[in-house]
């Protein structure tokens, strides 16, 4: 299948290694991958912490770069929430009846990387290997957005020599929540203290997710105690052969 | 006062202007797909009642008719109440001798008083609902008025298996008849009063009675 | 035992419905996340309860046709309210009660002060009931001369301390069993008291006994009221209810004007929902629907009234998305799985709706504009846990992020120049015109990774400037490495053209 890498701006700047591995195991997979470079962001932080109005052109911007694909992959599921779950939000402030109907026909098609692998082309194993400990964080729009359900840990449990290992109280929250983190930092802090401990129970060597945006946040605790514990994105460990 | 309404009325029209003047409130659909009468054979009905009214910490029996008259006299005795209040429309046959019976009728309503200082009470009921463990009480045959049930400290209550309904709905379609006809008051008792505002911890008893005693008879 | 009248020791503090300005959510969270005991408390108590409530919900084969059912009626009731509103005010009228209404807090006092005063009452029993501590009745009663006495347990902890409601349901869930005994013995003047909760729950049955005997005057909420036959419904636990709805010859119940529910067939929908999701049981220990006044029944109060509330509710009406959060049937189910509440407890929201629905309920209620309400609907982290529990199905996220939109564009429509100037505003619009544009995105791809030199050490960042620094508080913070994705691809478009893909969009 034809599809469009949307990368997301946080990737695309903070995390290229994850976007590398989701072309190489798109393409593994035998997907041809396009990247529409006048991409640039979904608008979903400056909409969720209010600022609205300036999201718009960057919906329309969405619109006009992802339009004409048949499908759209992200390895983020709070981008995909965005564009899928707010998008017709922003059409109704706008007051746009074309954009309304251009962002729901264009929702339908974007997938976040694990439902558009497991739900939309059927592929639990995608041969991976990745000989380590892993526990897996399922991040909330992951979760309870986009309802991708268990799409992420049907792929894990296929990769070869892993040791997939569950995480306690996984569907809470980390406290990351995008402005939330920085702007009611010290709640964050107390959210992510709890699941810094689950992950630390699991005596995983790496903590696994969807999102990059949590994973940041869940690593930089991880770090701050100098836990020994990485976090890797999910492509990450998917696009892991034992070749490379 | 009546501008208060007209106002607030205004209020409530401008902001739902969205809403079209031709709609309906039927017109807004409402899907009532959950399940509205329980198919459930009617012994394993009366069983759950039984099972899921003793969860909630009420002492229940079950007994035939020939033995409710012992078993009252019985669970009085135990409990040692010497003052019961008696609603109109009790059977006699179910006021056992020796206890001091207190009448309440429409002619002579017992006070508050005298209610509050009595041993404990004794009624039929409207209904069972065995989904939820719950009696309840419509202020009908054998029932009394509200307070009959509240101040004594003690409530022995006869269910009939007749009188037992699956599920939740159930219970609302028969009542629907008592309420909208005479306007009668409804109580829900399902166990004896509790609280669990201290650190979630449940406490059987507070302001109602604080034992709760049902008889099913079949 | 002897029984003094109390005097609570101090005054509440105001909250969004007091005069005066309140704090926000991130300053009193600051306190609340530093008190070891309420985290405690607070944890086990929402722990406990989440998973009480996931074991009755997963009972219920038809739980999410229920869920709908009560979505579609109260949106039916809402788009249609004040319908219902004059249909309520016909049945119960005819059932020969009373119908007032209220615009506003004042309004709604001052007409339940006046009803106990035309019963010479120096003495008020009440039940639970949160529209009452919206209006701030107590106080107001307190001023008339007329004192009221809460009789709900947790309400009487708090009353007696002084203190303010943490928990839609629990109100009481910041106090532990040996602050309650010495609050009981302080303040009730008991002696030998145990910290065993039926000990406890025993002192205050014997108290207020004596309260639900005397009182001349009863003072309700309402959790539904009937339109179809005026049939009011108050679901408790304890008793209190039925003794204020059933003993006092006079009866006030004050109600929001969304409370109204079409018929009475429509209790099979929400009498099953709220029992579940509030207290995790299949049914409370006691409901009591009344209709009207006794009529010379003999059975209840011989004088019903009825308060119809607005203040602020027809506001949060007229917004086509914030609607919604009237459909709030007040089971807290959403507080039990927050988890910024669970963390920080009631009182850091100052607004007698804490969670999840008071950081949507209040804003709208008291208006946008001011800070402290302004900050609730950012005490979240939009996890969207709460949507999930919610037995009407409100969508809280949406409506969180909605008002984050209004809020926002209120201070930069009406803050003046200072709203412009505000440093977040300042940020986000150059980053908006930086993200329509691809030229200066990637220019400023290149400014962030070269800019950071200053704050990177050995591949980390540990300390943010500015408003930023929350973040590097607690959580080191990865550099912003020297080759995007976007310059990853480009290279490789070049290098490996065997692939197949493409690097389209190029413009």
């Amino acid at each position: 299948m034809r599809v469009a890498l949307f990368i997301t701006c946080f990737n695309d700047t903070l995390f290229p290694e994850t976007g590398r591995a989701t072309v190489e195991l798109l393409e593994r997979l035998g997907h041809e991958v396009a990247f529409p470079q006048e991409q640039t962001c979904c608008g979903q932080m400056h909409f969720n912490t209010g600022y609205q109005r300036e999201a718009i052109p960057l919906v329309r911007r969405f619109v006009e770069v992802f339009g004409d694909y048949d499908a759209v992959v992200a390895p983020s599921g709070s981008c995909v929430g965005m564009v899928r779950e707010l998008y017709p939000m922003a059409a109704e402030l706008a007051n746009d009846k074309k954009l309304l109907y251009e962002v729901e026909e264009l929702g339908d098609k974007v997938f976040e990387l694990s439902e558009f692998l497991v739900n939309k082309t059927g592929v639990t194993d995608v041969g991976a290997y990745y000989p380590h400990r892993v526990t897996y964080h399922p991040t909330c729009h992951s979760l309870r957005m986009l309802k991708v359900g268990d799409a992420p840990l049907e792929l894990l449990r296929n990769v070869r020599g892993i040791d997939l290992v569950e995480l306690p109280e996984a569907k809470e929250c980390c406290g990351f929540g995008g402005t939330f983190a920085v702007k009611n930092a010290d709640t964050s802090v107390a959210m992510l203290g709890d699941k810094l401990r689950h992950v630390l129970d699991t005596e995983a060597e790496i903590c696994t997710a969807g999102d990059n945006s949590c994973l940041m946040h869940i690593g930089g605790g991880l770090k701050r105690q100098r836990a020994g514990v990485r976090t890797v994105h999910l492509a990450e460990i998917l696009a892991s052969t034992e070749e490379r | 006062m009546s501008a208060a309404r007209e106002e607030i009325l205004r209020r409530v029209r401008r902001s739902t202007r969205d809403v079209p003047g031709a709609e309906h409130p039927d017109d807004v659909p409402v899907e009532r797909g959950y399940r509205k009468t329980d198919d459930t054979p009617r012994p394993e009905i009366v069983e759950r009642f039984a099972e899921r009214t003793a969860e909630y910490k009420a002492k229940v029996s079950r007994l035939s008719e020939a033995d409710l008259p012992g078993a009252i006299r019985d669970a009085l005795e135990a409990c040692g109440v010497k003052g019961l209040v008696v609603p109109p429309g009790l059977p006699e046959a179910w006021v056992p001798d020796g206890v001091k019976v207190l009448r309440d009728g429409p002619g002579a309503q017992l006070t508050n008083d005298e209610l509050d200082r009595s041993d404990g009470v004794l009624t039929g009921c409207a209904l069972g609902i065995a989904q939820t463990g719950t009696i309840v009480l419509d202020a009908g045959e054998a029932q009394g008025r509200r307070a009959l049930t509240l101040l004594p400290d003690y409530h022995l209550c006869v269910v009939r298996e007749e009188q037992v309904v699956g599920l939740v709905p159930e219970a609302f379609a028969v009542l629907r008849d008592t309420v909208v006809g005479e306007r009668r008051a409804v109580t829900f008792i399902s166990g004896p009063s509790a609280t669990s505002d201290i650190e979630l911890n449940r406490v059987e008893g507070v302001h109602g009675p604080r034992t709760l005693e049902v008889l099913i008879v079949g | 035992m002897t029984i003094i009248r109390h005097q609570p020791e101090k005054q509440a503090p105001p909250d969004a419905f007091s005069k005066g300005r309140t704090p926000t959510f991130e300053e009193s969270a600051k306190e609340s996340l530093a008190n070891s005991q309420l985290r405690r408390n607070l944890g086990k108590a929402t722990q406990t309860i989440r998973r009480k409530r996931a074991v009755a919900v997963a009972e219920m084969p038809d739980w999410e046709e229920l869920r709908e059912a009560g979505r579609a009626l109260k949106s039916r009731t809402l788009r249609h309210l004040d319908d219902y509103l004059v249909q309520l005010e016909e049945s119960v009228t005819r059932a020969g009660g009373q119908v007032h209404w209220a615009r506003d807090a004042e309004e709604a006092n001052r007409i339940i002060g006046g009803i106990a005063k035309s019963h010479d009452a120096k003495e008020v029993v009440k039940v639970k009931s949160i529209a009452t501590d919206e209006t701030k009745l107590n106080e107001y009663l307190e001023g008339e001369g007329i004192a009221a006495y809460e009789t709900d347990l947790a309400e009487l902890i708090i009353q007696l301390a002084g203190e303010t409601s943490s928990h839609i349901l629990v109100p009481a869930i910041h106090k532990n069993r040996s602050e309650i005994r010495e609050l009981f013995m302080r303040e009730l003047g008991v002696e030998d008291l145990s910290d065993e909760p039926p000990d406890l729950a025993n002192a205050a049955r014997l108290y207020l006994r004596k309260k639900f005997l005397s009182a001349k005057v009863g003072i309700s909420g309402a959790n539904f009221a009937v339109a179809e036959t005026g049939t009011v419904c108050v679901v408790e636990s304890e008793g209190n209810g039925r003794m204020c709805t059933t003993l006092p010859p006079v009866l006030v119940t004050l109600m929001g004007i969304e409370k109204v529910i079409p018929a009475w067939q429509d209790y099979e929908v929400f009498m099953q929902l709220l029992p579940r999701s509030s207290t995790a049981e299949r049914m409370n220990p006691y409901t009591s629907f009344w209709t009207g006044s006794s009529q010379g029944s003999g059975d209840g109060p011989e004088e019903f009234h009825l308060v119809l509330l607005d203040n602020g509710r027809t506001d949060v009406l007229a917004d086509e998305i914030g609607r919604q959060s009237l459909n709030c049937i007040r089971c807290s189910a959403c507080l039990n799985v927050c988890p910024v509440y669970e963390r920080t407890g009631g009182h850091a929201y100052n607004s007698v709706y804490p969670g999840p629905i008071g950081a949507i309920l209040t804003p709208q209620l008291v208006g946008i504009g001011q800070s402290g309400p302004d900050s609730l609907p950012y005490a979240s982290s939009l996890c969207g846990a709460c949507y999930e529990v919610c037995p009407v199905k409100i969508n809280i996220p949406q409506v969180l992020i909605h008002l984050r939109g209004k809020i926002v564009r209120h201070k930069q429509d009406e803050g003046g120049l200072m709203g412009k100037l505000d440093p977040e505003n300042v940020a986000m619009q150059a980053m908006g015109r930086i993200f329509s544009n691809r030229k200066l995105y990637e220019g400023a791809q290149k400014a962030a990774h070269i800019g950071q030199w200053p704050l990177a050490k050995n591949g980390t960042i540990h300390r943010l400037p500015g408003k930023l620094a929350g973040w590097t508080e607690a959580r080191d913070l990865k550099p912003v490495p020297e080759q995007t994705f976007r310059d990853w691809w480009k290279t490789r478009g070049k290098g490996s053209p065997s692939n197949g893909s493409s690097g389209d969009g190029a413009s």
